[in-house]
């Protein structure tokens, strides 16, 4: 079958089990759109994330990472969001200092009841990153088609 | 679209409210002051303007029997804010070419030598219609 | 090298409408270790099974991925199916291509392409899983029931009839709750306390139920089946075991300033006081905010007088530790404070009351007999306005008001309305409603009661103003049926207020790791299918603590709540998450991070004899305690040399899945 050829932006969510991955349940089952851009990837809680994941998706040729979790309080594991806010501060500003514009990355608190948020954030991220263009920073050269 | 559900837009435009926020619980007329006044309500007035009935509300002397006090806004419980609306109406109605109520050659006629009208009333009337 | 199988299910319509399922697995098929590939109608039908299981044995699969609907909804089935077939059930990973693809996209292309990424993550995933075997853990015979309202208490008392033991923590110094302030109750008007007392009583005498009132949680540690809990005990300064409830104390106390909360603060009480006559346990409890005693240092009048010898101001709080397998969350509701909605007076006017302060104003134990008196100057009210959702169904902008329906107001509007028409003929009742709302058994029919038999009148509008004048209270409202404004000189106002979740429950569901909506209910695990319990495992709900309800509402809710218990203590042991952290000894340098992030304590050190290439000696390790650990995974992150893994959540898998949706 024919494939889009235009260039689109590739979004990976990382998103918490509980909270965030319920929640873009919840937008789906009330068909709320966001674009088909966002790839989500189901993490245990948002504490699971390792700052390599992150490195790892803007090498493999991401254009914007973006982490889910519970609100601020509300972490399944009590505070797996407070430990994924700190190092996610920690490591956007790193990507910032190396060229990876900080609009790029994101952490957004969603919780399971929240399906509008979701999707709302998500419309949101992918014109932030509509906006920015394709990320050529970290790219690995090997693993990115347009930047051979 | 017909010419009343284009109104209908330009109003939601100018006052911002959305009228199907409305459960219709009458609060707004419950609070209103001024509502033996009025030949329409402000809860009507929301269910007017959401039906688009705007060339009724636009002829009604309601308009100005309001007196933009905001009681409606203030206690609607679905924070619709009826006196927005109402204002946007009013709005309407002034701001059509030619439809002033007056002239500013009528204006003479209603300065009396007894000072009835107050001076600052007459000059922002001549502000008003002399353009 | 893996034998994969992929499935891909059309959902019927919900998932072929959108997604080409046919070029799903047409492309999945082309993937590396993917040696089967089909697609079906209903995957999770036992048709759809079937074929997964002739499948696995045919093709000697290693491991599937489904394409499916989300795997919070059939991960559980096709683990299940899996299992059937022989293959461990972890070798199953779910590509979610409804709830985040064909539910969201409309263009087939769009939908189509990102199906098959997401087919194509989920291949690469379950190319690094590894069979995983679940431990299991014993299960604590205990239930915790935290609050000792009706639906508490009926909780308690089902888990008790079915043989197993059961805690009921209540922060105040009886059991009984909102329902015991009610004086009658809908639709069948027998009176609160006559229902609910022998209840009450019941509780007192099982064996099976330990009342802990005047109590509060204070911290709760570990996980369903093995739950730690500390309560506080509150000092009553009253020894428990000797007061005999006679109330002579109460009697005497010299302070008299104190609100009676039983009482809505209609009235006032002792330091010293049982909160009211059936008040289980029998006991009376000193406020020692109040008390001259705890005041000045002097008076113990109370003491002085009590033949039992039970005061005792030397008592001190109490902290016990018990050891629980499941805990239910009862904590019950208030009626939201209506003071900032100037519009009807309620702080300025002592006639403006609440619906819960009228129910005790007509209650015969209330603070006039049961005798209905205005606050103000104790006269009979002649006209008595009643204004319905009163801060429920509000944007949540307006101040104080709440989005949600409260349930309730309306059938207890109609009550009131009724019981005062019934008692005393001449008074004029009027009701201001929105939408009278009665879906219930024999509600409705209650409701049209009220407005036929008894002539109440029910007028469709809203009250805009309640102003003093000349002693009265002027009503003024809509009456939109009628289109015309009204003014009411009105005796009394009684304003149904909207309920809301008490103010104690949002710290117990921190300590419960239980979730909670914007509103401070409590989250249930699924909105329709699994109404009854909290998305924590062994943490379950009951009552108003989940979302406003009647009387029976909140009875059948507590006794589901009580099966889920019963059904989780009759087992002896609970299969665990196999899903944990374990640590690679090898690699791990001792560092102790882990420990310190752990929320569970599930890490521990030892020193162990480590084997490897090259290396035999005693090293001091990380070791992950497997029943302890729920799988966060914070751990993993931590870990500086990257010994900390996370089973069916391993590094290795999520950067494979990162991979192929970049790719």
């Amino acid at each position: 079958m024919p494939m889009n050829t235009e260039w689109k932006p590739k979004i990976v969510a990382f998103c918490c089990n509980w909270c965030s991955y319920a929640g873009a349940d919840l937008a789906g089952s009330s068909r709320l759109a966001y674009p088909a851009d966002v790839k989500i990837v189901r993490v245990p809680c948002s504490c699971r994330v390792n700052p390599l994941f992150i490195l790892r998706a803007f090498e493999r040729g991401a254009d914007g990472v973006i982490l889910c979790g519970c609100h601020p309080g509300d972490c399944h594991y009590t505070s797996g969001n407070y430990y994924a806010r700190r190092r996610m501060t920690m490591l956007f500003s790193m990507l910032d200092y190396m060229g990876v514009d900080k609009g790029r990355t994101r952490v957004e608190w969603v919780s399971a009841a929240e399906g509008p948020k979701f999707a709302a954030t998500m419309n949101d991220f992918v014109k932030t990153i509509t906006e920015l263009g394709e990320n050529v920073k970290l790219g690995d050269l090997r693993c990115k088609e347009s930047l051979k | 679209m017909d010419q009343n559900m284009e109104l209908r837009q330009t109003i939601l435009e100018i006052s911002g409210v959305n009228p199907r926020k409305c459960m219709k619980c009458g609060k707004c007329s419950g609070a209103c002051p001024a509502y033996d006044e009025m030949e329409y309500h402000p809860h009507q007035f929301v269910a007017m303007v959401e039906k688009g009935r705007i060339e009724e509300l636009m002829k009604s002397k309601s308009l100005y029997r309001c007196l933009t006090c905001f009681a409606c806004l203030e206690r609607c419980p679905r924070n619709v804010e009826p006196a927005k609306l109402i204002e946007a109406v009013r709005l309407m109605v002034i701001r059509q070419q030619g439809m002033n109520h007056m002239k500013s050659d009528d204006l003479p006629a209603f300065v009396n030598e007894d000072d009835s009208i107050p001076q600052q009333a007459l000059v922002s009337a001549m502000r008003k219609y002399s353009k | 090298m893996q034998r994969i199988g992929v499935f891909v299910c059309w959902c019927g319509s919900n998932i072929a409408a959108t997604v080409d399922v046919k070029a799903v697995a047409e492309a999945m098929s082309h993937e590396s270790g993917v040696v089967y590939a089909t697609d079906y109608q209903y995957m999770c039908s036992e048709v759809g099974q079937a074929k997964i299981r002739s499948a696995i044995a045919e093709y000697k699969l290693t491991g599937i991925v489904v394409c499916s609907c989300s795997p919070r909804m059939h991960e559980a089935t096709f683990r299940k199916t899996a299992a059937a077939a022989g293959l461990n059930p972890y070798m199953v990973e779910i590509a979610n291509i409804r709830e985040q693809c064909s539910w969201i996209h409309k263009d087939m292309m769009t939908a189509t392409e990102k199906a098959i990424i997401l087919a194509r993550a989920a291949v690469a995933k379950v190319h690094l899983n590894a069979p995983l075997v679940a431990g299991s853990t014993p299960v604590v015979k205990r239930a915790l029931v935290i609050g000792g309202g009706i639906a508490g208490i009926q909780t308690a008392l089902d888990i008790a009839e079915a043989g197993f033991e059961v805690d009921i923590v209540e922060k105040q110094p009886t059991i009984g709750g909102r329902m015991a302030q009610l004086d009658k109750t809908f639709p069948t008007l027998d009176c609160a306390a006559c229902i609910l007392t022998p209840k009450m009583v019941e509780c007192s005498q099982s064996e099976k139920i330990d009342l802990l009132t005047y109590s509060e949680v204070e911290e709760v540690k570990g996980f369903v089946g093995n739950f730690t809990v500390k309560i506080r005990k509150k000092a009553r300064y009253v020894d428990t075991t000797k007061c005999t409830g006679c109330a002579v104390c109460t009697e005497k106390c010299p302070s008299r300033k104190a609100k009676n909360e039983f009482n809505m603060g209609l009235n006032t009480r002792g330091a010293v006081y049982i909160p009211f006559a059936q008040a289980i346990p029998n006991v009376a409890t000193i406020d020692a905010t109040n008390c001259l005693h705890f005041k000045t240092g002097k008076c113990g009048i109370c003491q002085k007088n009590c033949s039992a010898g039970a005061i005792n101001f030397e008592q001190q709080d109490e902290i016990i530790e018990r050891q629980y397998g499941a805990i239910v969350a009862a904590t019950g509701y208030k009626p939201i404070s209506v003071d900032k909605m100037d519009e009807f007076g309620y702080s300025r006017n002592p006639d403006v009351i609440t619906s819960l302060e009228l129910e005790r104003l007509m209650n015969a134990a209330g603070p006039t007999k049961g005798t209905l008196l205005r606050p103000s100057d104790g006269k009979h009210p002649k006209t008595i306005v009643f204004v319905q959702c009163v801060g429920s169904r509000c944007d949540q902008s307006t101040k104080g008001g709440k989005s949600y329906c409260s349930k309730i107001c309306c059938m207890y509007t109609a009550k009131h309305a009724m019981l005062i028409r019934e008692k005393y003929p001449d008074t004029d009742v009027h009701v201001f409603y929105i939408d009278v709302r009665t879906p219930g058994k024999n509600f409705d029919e209650f409701y049209r009661r009220a407005v036929e038999q008894y002539g109440v009148d029910y007028i469709k509008g809203m009250v805009g103003k309640v102003a003093e004048h000349d002693g009265k209270l002027l009503v003024q409202g809509s009456d939109l049926i009628n289109n015309e404004q009204i003014k009411i000189d009105a005796d009394l106002v009684v304003l149904a207020a909207a309920i809301e979740p008490d103010p104690s429950a949002r710290s117990i569901a921190t300590m419960l790791t239980a979730s909670m909506d914007t509103n401070d209910f409590f989250t249930e695990a699924h909105p329709k299918l699994r109404p009854v319990e909290s998305p924590t495992a062994g943490v379950f709900l009951s009552g108003v603590c989940q979302g406003p309800k009647d009387i029976p509402e909140t009875v059948a809710q507590a006794s589901g709540a009580a099966a889920k218990v019963i059904g989780l203590l009759n087992k002896d042991a609970l299969v665990n998450n196999p899903c944990v952290a374990h640590s690679d000894e090898l690699i791990c340098n001792g560092c102790s991070q882990c420990e310190k992030v752990c929320p569970y304590g599930a890490i521990t050190y030892i020193d162990k004899e480590v084997r490897g290439p090259g290396v035999r000696e005693v090293r001091r390790v990380a070791q992950v305690n497997p029943a302890v650990c729920q799988g966060c995974g914070a751990c993993t992150v931590t870990c500086p040399s990257g010994a900390m893994d996370l089973n069916g959540f391993s590094t290795k898998q999520i950067m494979a899945e990162v991979d192929a949706i970049c790719r």
